[in-house]
Order: structure tokens, then C-alpha cells, then sequence
């Protein structure tokens, strides 16, 4: 009966959708404001209405109602509660849900909190989003019903894939989600834009909050995944270059590109067009990542052909949403030139090196993950384009992005001079110097090129605290003064600090993981020792161990340093009886500066183990750093202009201007 | 499930996790089949990262725990052992595989697009901007002129409202002094 | 028209236009896509010599396959495994062949963990091949661009690899695909 309740309020939800739709569209083209209220009272009732259908799948997951074929086929009753709960979404049905949700979520808070948006705005981009809503619940209703019974109910359920039992797997997608589906506010906002045929700085200043929420979930999203991949996967890798994490990275790029345009649309009125497309881009990349890889078009077409009917259905709902808003953008978008002028050596000018770098970015990361795609449909032979391709391009790329990073925000507006800026930065350049050389003295020059990672990392952190020491005067003034120019300083420059500095963290944590890592693999028989980095670790032997719904063999490993004994670790190899699965849980011991990390592998005839030993020197530093740049971006998010309940900036409604576009056809 | 279609865990378990995550196994080169010389032993897992596994998702045979991969593994340490060259071990495989087992694609008129591909997004991206600075600084008074005004109003349109606005605007905060300058500076 | 299209705000214009056309061409390019298998490779070896390969006996039988057993007649080299579930749903059909003496079917028999497995599993499901190469470690399989079971390539009389299919040989795909080949590769 819940199900039912569930599929029923689904059904309710599309109705309201397609009512949201269309009635506050006319009413902003009309200027009915009793139409156009109709949007924010919809969005509330379509949120509540999948909040309670979701609700219902989630009941049905805890309770373990087997009738239900979505649960049958992810589920089993001795799973703990976390991972039943986590089960809901950890299936396409479910996940769809999961992503409509967040989407009507994200409705109802505009609708809730953007009290201050000009009312034609907000009934259009409403609008918009009840669109997109009222595709992908025709999608689920039609496609991947996840409320479909089975009948008679089997007695006990498959299971979860025991690699998705894990903490930070569980809120993994829910993250990866926020972030994806808050770019379509950002969508919303340029297609409502659009059809109003005007972006000013107002505009610019309602998108960038729910923007900035977006990246700040994404990044966690994608952190999150990546700290999974390094513990979970046993070999203390955390990127791949796998078509999925691009699908994650693209949005991210873009979503970048487009806060930091959005800033020169709200400063200086300019970058508008430009600040539009990002916005549709970084949405439609969202969407790609979302359901081209979901389903398989990069990676097995297979499961695309084994399931036509929802491949299909999935390009043309990409087709309507992406390619209605670039015909869109390509009818209104020329109208939208024009703002305040700047010089090429400016704040506006580094932010636009930014955009250059971080489009062209995604744009090369984009080429390679759908080239195999592409020259296969041309009949042009199979390729696989791996890590190589991707660290040839990408880092040559971000190299000059991180060095500009530190220069830009020291930048004035309209126009500058980097005579005036460069010399500033001394400090930096002695940072960087000193930590390229530190690394070359401790990690010799085999690493060769990857060493400047370090240098890079240094003077980013370095620039970006110059740049905040000049605001605040550090030094230049009594500490008192500084410390109150300090608290003076506007969030969003707090954020900005808080975040580059936090990147700076992250790309040590990378060099440090990419050129400075050990590895030593050996077979031990109980009693034998290896030695990595300075450590003697012993194999003491293997136990058995039983967990909640798996078997375990646990390896004992003591680690000495110097013969004095520094930890016992203890790797697993679990083994899931229900789902038949194997997993191999690492043992990490983390420190600040680098991680040791022990796997044990198979145990041979011989009664020897397989022994795995990495010692990744900084890795931590790299979801610190992401850690940091999340706090940076919610510090930004805290800032009293960007505060959703700022004073409305304009009264008039948009729509009774006239659209400077209308004659731009001929 | 046919052992064609047995593709190792990764791919197995790939319809559960395609949406969220690159998936992988644990690192599949196991001692035992390493080498005794350590300088050839290294130059084996250089190659190895190199060559995809075909059977997999997205991981090269060093990773690998299928088979098909372990036999690749055990093939190039066994020519590398006969004496082969680095190139001579890859250009077998790749004779027997095709491209498609290079994780680096080589680089040939069939990947010029991939390899030149960002270079050419990147040159016409800075032309972009060129162009957007050179129309700024063309005088922005002259009638006509390709300003950053809508290039709608060209020549034999005349100014519309909006426009006679936008570009009264564009003039007027060009000469306001108190707009020249919002940065921070110290 | 033409002078339009030369002036800077038309050709601003067109930039405008760009995304649209190349959303649509990836859209086409993924429609194409929708269609293809990605675990379809395609051999290397297509109008290749056989590899030399030299593969010792089965337990039980007397000749091993070797390249040069692969000339002077057109014929089939199939790749199985006792391991191989696809295999066993193919070999009633390579039985049928073999009885009415279609076309010579030579084996290779890859990567029995067991020595005696491939000649248990053949013993069972009874043996359709003229030869059979032994071949535990992978070493021809590897050397034909093997990717996994069943493959089936056809040989023409030179030695020369003239066909791969992947999967089982299905009746339809035998009259509809293989047959075919094997008849005109007699007449060359």
C-alpha cells in the first residue's frame, strides 16, 4: 500500500509539474501575478509531493518488503538499517528518484527562500524547472518504475553490491546529486533570463547562491568519492580518469568557470552572454554525467542496447532540455552583450583567463572521454584514451591557472598594471622556490617535472595569503587595525581566500601522492618482515573474523620504526555470502603527512600471503584541501549580499520591459 | 554469463555503481610473477600500465585482476626476459590487440583530432578574448562601429531604445570616475 | 547576403549558433552509439598470416596444432574451454559440422586450469575437432588477439586469417555469415 502511495504521489507530482509549467510562463509573458504566483505554491506541492513518494521507497527498503522488484533485486534483510536505507538509492529506479527529489527540493526553496526575486524571474525560472522535473518523472513512471511489485514476493532479497556497503559510498550520490541537480537552478535562471532577454547584476546575484551551493555539494560529492576509491579499491589510488569521475569532474570545471564569470556579470555588468552559456553548459555537462554514464553510452553501449527504450528516452529528453536552451541562447543571447569595460590586464581580465583555462579544461576532458564514442560511430577503429591523455592535457592546463591564481585577486578592477601586482608577490615566489627545492632534496629528481607540483602549491597558498595580508593591511597598520579590517572583510572574500587556499593544500596532496609514493609487494609466510620507506613491517598472520552479513580473514601486521614498534594494523579480505562477493578492506594508518597503507592479498600454496605495502606521502592533504575549499565555499555562502533575503534590488517586473531581441531575428 | 561476457569485477558490478564511481579491483600483479632483476621488473609494470586490460571497464593489465590480464603480464615479462625492447613488447601486443590496448592512443591521423583537439579549443578560445578586447577598444562612440553593443545594430539598423540606453550607459559609466576603480588596494 | 555574412556582427552571430550545431552532432554521434557494442574489437589479424604458434597435444590425443597445420585447406580455428558456458551452447552446432563433414575444425583449447578438464569436457559433449592445440597459459590465444571464449577464425587455404567471430556460431550466424566465406574462400 505504501508503494502504491508512493507511485500515486509520483503520478501527482508530474500533473503539478506540468502545471508549473504553463501557467506561470503566461502569467509572466502577461503579467498576471496571480498566474505567476501559481509557481512557488506549485514547487512547494510538487517538493512535498516527491518527498513523500520517495519517503515511501525508502519505508519499503527499511521494512524489506520484498514484493517490491526494487527491492528484491537490491536488498536483503540482514543488511544493517544504514546500508537498507542507502540501498534505496544505490539502483537506477532509485537513484532517479533520488534525483527528481533533489530537483523539486531545489524548486521548493526557491520557491520558499527567493522571496525578494522579481516575480517574473522567479515564475519563469520555476517554470523551467518544473519542465526538466516533468521529463525525468515521465521518464521514471515510463521507463524505471521503481514502486513495481513482484509477485508472489520472493523470501529473502539479493542484496547490495558489498562495495556499496560503505559509509562514505551511502552519501556519495546523495552529494554527487546536490551538486549535479543545483546546477539547474543556475539553468533555470539562464533560460528564465533568456526568455526575458535581459541579465543585469541582479541577476548575476540570485544565481550565484544557489551556484555556489551546487559546486560546494559537488565538491563534497566528488571528494567523497575519490577518499572511497583510495581505501576501498586496495591499491591507494584516488583517480582514475574513469569516464564516471569525468562525468563528475566536467560539471565541476564548468560550474567553476561559471562562479567566477558570474562575478564579473555582477561587478561589472559585463561577461553576460558568456555567464549564460557557462550556465546552460554546466548543467547540460550534469546531465551527461548523470545519464549518459548512467547509462553506459561511455562505457558498455551494451546496457544501452539491452534496454533501448530508456536510452532513447534519455537522448531525447537531453536533446529537448540542452538543445532547446542553446536554440534559445543562439535566438536571445546576442541581445546580451555589451557591460562595463575593462582592460586585458584586470581583475575581469583574470577572471576571464580562468574562464579560458577552465572551459578549455573541460572541453579537452569532454573530447577524451567521448573520443573512443566519437571515432568508433565514425568508423574510424577503437582507441581507449587513459590517464595518460588525460595528465598530458589536463595539468598543463591547470599549471598556468594555478600560477595566475595567485596574481588575480591582487588585480584592480577595469584595469591594472602587473608591474604593480608581480612584485608583491616575493614572498610566493620565495615559497615556491623553497618547497621545489625541499622536495627535489627529499625526493631527488627522478620525479622531475612533478616537483614544480610543490613549487605550485606553495606559491598559490603563499599569493593567496599576500593577497588577504594587503586587505587587512597586515603589518602595514597596528595588529588592532588588521584584525578589525580582518572582521570588516566581506564573506565572499573570506571564501574566496578560504577555497584557493584550500586548492593550494589539495594540489600538494596530489604531487605528493603522484611522484612521491612507495610500493613494495611480497609474499610473507608468518613471522617474515618487509621494509618501505624506513619501516620494518612484520606479518604476524591471518585470523578469522565475523562481521554483520560477511566473513573476514584478518591479516596482523606490526610496524616498527627503528625497532621501536609503531602500530599493529589489521587488512581484511571480506567475503559476502549473500551477494557472493568479495571485497578487500585496506588497513590505513594516516598521518599528516602521508598515509601507510597494507593490503593482503591471496595466501598461496605455499602458505605464504601476499602482502601489499604503500606509503603515500600527503595524500590526506588532498580531501583536507577539499575539505577546506567546501569551507571556503560556505563561508562565501554566508556573505550578506549573496543572503537569500537581501532586499530585493529592483521592484519592476521584468516582464513589462520591453525584449530588446525581438527584432535581432532579421 | 558466458566467460566472454565475464568481465572481472569491475565491469560485474559496474550496472550498480555506473553512475557514481570509477570502479576498480584491488592491484592485481602478484609477486609471484614478478621478476627477479628489479630494473626489468620495473620497466615490465611501466609497460604493464600501459596496456589496457580488453576484457575490462577501464584498467590497465597492472591493475587487473582477470585473467586475460595476467597472461598479458606474464607475456611481457617473459619477452622483456627473452631481451625484448619496451617498444618491441608493446608494438607485439599492440599488433595482436590493436590500438585499442594503448591507454595512451598513439598519436596518427585517425587521433589528431584527440591529441590537437584541446590545443585548437584553446588557440580559438584566445582568439575569442582577442576579439572581445579589440572590440572594447574600439571607440565606442563611432556609429556602427562592432562594439560589445548587439551586433544586430549594424549599419542599417537604427538604434532602438534599449540600445540608446545601453550604449548611454555603456558611455556614461566609461567617464564616471567614481566607477573606475572598485578593487581593494591597499 | 555573402556581405552579410562577412560583417563582424553576423559572424558574431554564427558563434551563437555553434553550440547548438555541435550539441546536435554529439547527439547524432551518441544515437549512432546507442547501437554499438564496445566488447565487439575488431581484429588486428583480418588478412594476416596465422600466427606462428606451436601448441603441444591434449592429454589423450597424439598431434598437437601447430601454424603450418593450418595450410593447404580452408578451415575453422575455434578457441573453447571445459570453463566456458557460451562453448558448450556452440558445440552441438560444431558436432553438426563435424558430422557432416562441412569443413575441418581445429581447437584450441585455452586455459585449462586441470590437464584433463578439456579432454572430461570433450569426452561428455563429444569432440568436432580435426586438431587440437593445447593451451593453458595463453600464449596463442594472445598471439590470434584472443579476448575471450568462444572465438572462431576462419583460415583460407594460404594460412591467412580471413574472418573472426566472436561468440558462439549459432545456425543463423553459420548459413547467415561464416558459410558463406568458407564457399568463396574454396573457390579463390
Amino acid at each position: 500500500m505504501t508503494v502504491e502511495l508512493g507511485h500515486f504521489a509520483l503520478i501527482l507530482a508530474l500533473t503539478i509539474a506540468l502545471l508549473q509549467g504553463t501557467l506561470p510562463l503566461r502569467g509572466a509573458a502577461r503579467g498576471d501575478v496571480r498566474a505567476m504566483a501559481v509557481a512557488p505554491a506549485a514547487a512547494v506541492v510538487q517538493a512535498v509531493l516527491v518527498a513523500v513518494s520517495f519517503g515511501c521507497l525508502v519505508a519499503a527498503y527499511v521494512v524489506s518488503d520484498f514484493s517490491v522488484l526494487n527491492v528484491a533485486l537490491n536488498s536483503h534483510s540482514s543488511k544493517p538499517l544504514i546500508y537498507k536505507v542507502a540501498g534505496a538509492w544505490g539502483n537506477h529506479e532509485g537513484s532517479m528518484l533520488l534525483w527528481v527529489l533533489i530537483l523539486a527540493l531545489f524548486g521548493g526553496a526557491v520557491a520558499v527562500f527567493g522571496g525578494n526575486l522579481p516575480l517574473g524571474l522567479k515564475a519563469r525560472a520555476l517554470a523551467v524547472q518544473a519542465w526538466i522535473a516533468a521529463g525525468f518523472y515521465l521518464f521514471i513512471l515510463i521507463t524505471s518504475n521503481p514502486f513495481a511489485r513482484l509477485l508472489p514476493p520472493p523470501a529473502d532479497g539479493k542484496g547490495l553490491n558489498p562495495l556499496l556497503q560503505d559509509p562514505g559510498l551511502a552519501l556519495h550520490p546523495p552529494f554527487l546529486y546536490l551538486g549535479y541537480v543545483g546546477f539547474s537552478m543556475a539553468f533555470s535562471f539562464a533560460v528564465a533570463a533568456l526568455i526575458e532577454g535581459r541579465v543585469d547584476a541582479g541577476w548575476a546575484r540570485w544565481v550565484r547562491p544557489w551556484t555556489l551551493a551546487a559546486w560546494v555539494f559537488l565538491t563534497i560529492g566528488i571528494a567523497l568519492g575519490s577518499w572511497w576509491a583510495y581505501y576501498e579499491l586496495g591499491w591507494g589510488g584516488w583517480w582514475f580518469w574513469d569516464p564516471v569521475e569525468n562525468a563528475s569532474l566536467l560539471p565541476w570545471l564548468a560550474g567553476t568557470a561559471l562562479l567566477h564569470s558570474a562575478v564579473v556579470v555582477e561587478k561589472r555588468d559585463a561577461l553576460k552572454g558568456w555567464t549564460i552559456f557557462l550556465a546552460i553548459i554546466t548543467f547540460a555537462l550534469s546531465l551527461l554525467g548523470t545519464f549518459l554514464v548512467r547509462s553506459g553510452v561511455l562505457t558498455s553501449v551494451h546496457a544501452f542496447a539491452t534496454d533501448p527504450e530508456r536510452g532513447v528516452f534519455i537522448l531525447a529528453l537531453l536533446v529537448i532540455i540542452i538543445g532547446g536552451s542553446l536554440v534559445l541562447f543562439a535566438w536571445r543571447g546576442p541581445s546580451l552583450e555589451g557591460g562595463g569595460l575593462f582592460q586585458p590586464v584586470s581583475r575581469e581580465g583574470a577572471l576571464l583567463l580562468n574562464n579560458l583555462l577552465l572551459t578549455t579544461a573541460a572541453a579537452a576532458v569532454l573530447l577524451g572521454t567521448l573520443y573512443p564514442l566519437l571515432l568508433e560511430a565514425m568508423g574510424g577503429g577503437k582507441v581507449s584514451v587513459g590517464p595518460p591523455f588525460f595528465n598530458a592535457v589536463f595539468l598543463p592546463l591547470m599549471a598556468p591557472l594555478v600560477v595566475a591564481m595567485a596574481v588575480g585577486p591582487l588585480l584592480p578592477w577595469k584595469r591594472g598594471a602587473l608591474a604593480a601586482v608581480l612584485p608583491r608577490l616575493w614572498v610566493a615566489a620565495v615559497a615556491a622556490a623553497a618547497a621545489t627545492a625541499l622536495a627535489l632534496a627529499l625526493l631527488g629528481d627522478a620525479a622531475g617535472i612533478g616537483l614544480l607540483g610543490f613549487g605550485l602549491a606553495a606559491w598559490l597558498f603563499a599569493g593567496t595569503l599576500t593577497e588577504v595580508a594587503a586587505r587587512i593591511q597586515l603589518f602595514a597598520v597596528p595588529l588592532r587595525v588588521s584584525l578589525r579590517r580582518a572582521a570588516g572583510l566581506p564573506r565572499a572574500a573570506w571564501g574566496m581566500t578560504v577555497a584557493h587556499a584550500g586548492l593550494a593544500i589539495a594540489i600538494a596532496g596530489m604531487t605528493g601522492a603522484a611522484i612521491g609514493k612507495t610500493e613494495v609487494i611480497r609474499a610473507l609466510a608468518p613471522g617474515e618482515t618487509v621494509a618501505a620507506a624506513g619501516l620494518t613491517i612484520r606479518f604476524d598472520g591471518l585470523s578469522q573474523v565475523a562481521g554483520g552479513n560477511y566473513e573476514a580473514i584478518q591479516g596482523r601486521l606490526t610496524v616498527k620504526r627503528q625497532g621501536e614498534p609503531v602500530a599493529v594494523m589489521t587488512p581484511e579480505r571480506r567475503i559476502y555470502p549473500v551477494e557472493g562477493r568479495e571485497t578487500t578492506e585496506a588497513a590505513i594508518r594516516s598521518r599528516p603527512w602521508g598515509d601507510l597503507y597494507l593490503v593482503i592479498g591471496t595466501t598461496e600454496a605455499d602458505g605464504r600471503t601476499v602482502v601489499r605495502v604503500y606509503v603515500n606521502p600527503l595524500v590526506p592533504w588532498i580531501w583536507t584541501g577539499a575539505l577546506v575549499m567546501v569551507v571556503g565555499g560556505a563561508i562565501s555562502l554566508a556573505d550578506r549580499r549573496l543572503r537569500l533575503g537581501a532586499p530585493a534590488r529592483r521592484a519592476t517586473v521584468p516582464a513589462t520591459i520591453p525584449v530588446a531581441t525581438a527584432r535581432s531575428e532579421g | 554469463m558466458t566467460r566472454h561476457r565475464r568481465r572481472p569485477v569491475r565491469a560485474a558490478i559496474a550496472s550498480a555503481l555506473l553512475p557514481f564511481l570509477a570502479i576498480g579491483a584491488a592491484a592485481a600483479v602478484e609477486p609471484r610473477e614478478m621478476l627477479a632483476d628489479p630494473a626489468l621488473e620495473a620497466r615490465a609494470r611501466e609497460i604493464s600500465r600501459g596496456l589496457r586490460c580488453v576484457v575490462c571497464q577501464n584498467e590497465s593489465i597492472d591493475e587487473s585482476h582477470a585473467d586475460l590480464a595476467r597472461d598479458l603480464r606474464r607475456l611481457v615479462r617473459e619477452r622483456l626476459a627473452a631481451g625484448d625492447s619496451d617498444g618491441e613488447v608493446t608494438r607485439y601486443v599492440v599488433s595482436r590487440y590493436g590500438d585499442f590496448v594503448l591507454l595512451k592512443p598513439p598519436l596518427k591521423a585517425s587521433t589528431y583530432a584527440l591529441w590537437f583537439g584541446p590545443l585548437v579549443i584553446l588557440a580559438a578560445g584566445a582568439v575569442a578574448v582577442a576579439v572581445y578586447f579589440r572590440r572594447q577598444a574600439a571607440p565606442a562612440s563611432a556609429a556602427g562601429a562592432p562594439t560589445g553593443a548587439p551586433p544586430s545594430a549594424a549599419s542599417t539598423t537604427p538604434l532602438s531604445a534599449e540600445e540608446e540606453r545601453r550604449l548611454a550607459r555603456l558611455l556614461d559609466r566609461e567617464t564616471d570616475p567614481s566607477r573606475v576603480d572598485e578593487g581593494h588596494r591597499p | 547576403m555573402a556581405q552579410a555574412l562577412a560583417s563582424p556582427a553576423s559572424r558574431s552571430r554564427l558563434i551563437y549558433v555553434l553550440p547548438v550545431a555541435l550539441f546536435l552532432g554529439l547527439a547524432a554521434y551518441f544515437w549512432i552509439g546507442l547501437g554499438k557494442n564496445p566488447h565487439d574489437l575488431p581484429s588486428t589479424l583480418i588478412d594476416q598470416p596465422v600466427p606462428a604458434f606451436a601448441l603441444p597435444p591434449i592429454a589423450g590425443r597424439e598431434h598437437g596444432l601447430t601454424a603450418a597445420d593450418l595450410r593447404g585447406q580452408v578451415s575453422l580455428v575455434n578457441v573453447f574451454g571445459s570453463w566456458c558456458a557460451a562453448c558448450r551452447i556452440e558445440h552441438p552446432f560444431l558436432m553438426r559440422l563435424k558430422s557432416d563433414n562441412v569443413v575441418p575444425i581445429h581447437g584450441i583449447n585455452w586455459r585449462e586450469k586441470d590437464r584433463d578438464a578439456g579432454p572430461q569436457w570433450l569426452k561428455r559433449h563429444g569432440d568436432p575437432y580435426t586438431r587440437i592445440g593445447d593451451d593453458p597459459d595463453s600464449r596463442a590465444a594472445i598471439a590470434f588477439g584472443v579476448t575471450g571464449a568462444p572465438e572462431t577464425f576462419i583460415v583460407d587455404r594460404q594460412g591467412t586469417i580471413r574472418y573472426k567471430h566472436v561468440g558462439p556460431i549459432t545456425p543463423e550466424v553459420w548459413t547467415g555469415t561464416l558459410a558463406p566465406i568458407v564457399a568463396r574462400l574454396r573457390t579463390e
